[in-house]
């Protein structure tokens, strides 16, 4: 069975190692702090100037100048601090982040991600998403393999504005975990119940299937 | 000590004016400049530009200027939670600047520090580097992007002194460091004016020496775009 974006947000979950600094995007990506292991350390940070982001606030403590980057109250973890918007980036331009985790409407065999507009019809903006995409050396994207029509979202070529080129390193969706290198989806596991044959009709770009592909296990 | 305090908003605004450039801290609507934009939608200035991450939500923040249609122009990296916005910039009555968002925040941290401009790789082969200088450092391309230049920057602190001098308070600090000093006229308003003397000069994040005109503000609505709570066992 396909998974449901928790599951995409569990089985990324497994990506966080002890002692990494994470952002998150908005969407599936938020939802994975829900599912990370509790005998490792991670602070996750948040581009709108905080690091060590913890839980949303109980009923009636919610206080309007501690959001994310989604807007949300949240609340921070001892240890946590917060920052101005160049500091903020400066982490992440600069490296200190560890990993970066999300959402796409595209991405492409060669890396690029699509994630901001959609020409004349939806112009959100990129947000802090180009400068995510630019400098993290470690990208994983959480997306639905394909649209509400049933097309590929894992393409040969990016059809919409980019976000960022040659950058994505890992797919995470609702069939199957992909690793992006040698301009081809590599297949690495499958969501349970999932046919290799299923993620190959749902995938436009090049998908390379070599020997036994194992199913997540979650 | 240099007194920066000015007595109400309306003087704090004195010299805002048709076409002007202005910076406005906040993200969201966390950490607005509240009581300068209700000064500026009384003024009713007109065709202005406006530097500031998110343009409001229809009825607070930024969106009351754009229901007034007094914004020519905005430069923002996110701009998705408002309609009006969004049928503006659609049909072209609004020009807008979509900019990365940290792009953004160093565009106003160059003008503050006085460097014309830098290259960052946000944005390398997309859009956004149309038409701008490219250079490959180390194998690696960036864009060349200039530093701002604004007429105001409207910020909103939690204390300050007549000095100048800022402490931000959680998440609401975002832009505003950033923008202070990054305008001809830097403006803050601040829920609480202290004595001088009284911030413990080890805990300033912002010296005075960047801010022209400082005011307690008043009526801070504080509005929450997302309400999101867990409940107690």
């Amino acid at each position: 069975m396909a998974l449901d974006k928790n599951g995409i947000a569990k089985r990324i979950a497994q990506e966080v190692q002890d002692g990494f600094y994470v952002n998150l995007g908005i969407g599936i990506p938020t939802l994975v702090a829900n599912y990370v292991r509790e005998d490792i350390e991670v602070e996750f940070q948040s581009e709108n100037g905080v690091l060590g982001m913890g839980p949303f606030p109980f009923d009636g403590e919610e206080d309007a100048d501690i959001i994310n980057a989604g807007k949300q109250t949240i609340t921070t973890m001892p240890g946590a601090s917060f920052f101005d918007s160049a500091t903020s980036f400066a982490m992440i331009r600069g490296k200190h982040v560890d990993l970066t985790i999300l959402g796409a409407m595209e991405v492409a065999e060669n890396g690029d991600i699509a994630n901001w507009k959609i020409p004349e019809k939806m112009v959100k903006g990129m947000g802090g998403a180009m400068d995510l995409v630019a400098s993290a050396e470690n990208i994983i994207v959480a997306m639905m393999h394909t649209n509400k029509r049933g097309e590929s979202k894992i393409l040969k070529q990016c059809s919409l504005p980019l976000t960022g080129v040659g950058c994505v390193t890992k797919v995470v969706t609702n069939l199957a975990v992909l690793e992006v290198k040698d301009k081809a989806f590599h297949l690495l596991e499958r969501a349970p119940g999932v046919s290799v044959e299923e993620i190959q009709n749902a995938t436009e770009g090049t998908l390379v299937v070599k020997g036994d592909i194992p199913e997540m296990s979650l | 000590m240099i007194n920066k305090k000015v007595n109400n908003v309306q003087q704090a605004l004195h010299g805002v004016k048709d076409h002007m450039t202005l910076m406005l801290g906040g993200f969201g609507l966390c950490g607005i400049p509240e009581n300068a934009i209700a000064e500026l939608v009384r003024l009713n200035v007109k065709n202005v530009t406006c530097i500031s991450n998110n343009a409001g939500v229809d009825d607070f923040g930024l969106g009351l200027l754009l229901q007034n249609k007094q914004i020519k122009k905005m430069i923002s990296s996110y701009v998705g939670e408002n309609d009006e916005f969004e049928r503006q910039m659609l049909s072209g009555e609004l020009e807008v600047e979509l900019t990365p968002q940290g792009t953004l925040a160093e565009k106003c941290r160059a003008a503050q520090a006085g460097f014309p401009a830098f290259y960052t790789p946000a944005g390398f082969g997309t859009e956004v580097a149309e038409g701008k200088e490219t250079r490959e450092f180390d194998g690696k391309m960036y864009v060349l992007e200039p530093a701002f230049k604004a007429d105001f920057a409207f910020v909103k602190a939690w204390k300050g002194d007549a000095a100048g001098n800022l402490v931000f308070k959680g998440t609401s600090r975002n832009f505003n460091p950033n923008m202070c000093g990054a305008a001809v006229i830097t403006v803050v308003e601040v829920e609480e004016l202290v004595e001088v003397g009284e911030l413990d000069p080890n805990h300033i994040h912002i010296p005075g020496i960047f801010v022209q005109r400082i005011f307690e503000g008043a009526n801070y609505e504080k509005r929450i775009e997302q309400r999101t709570v867990r409940q107690k066992q």
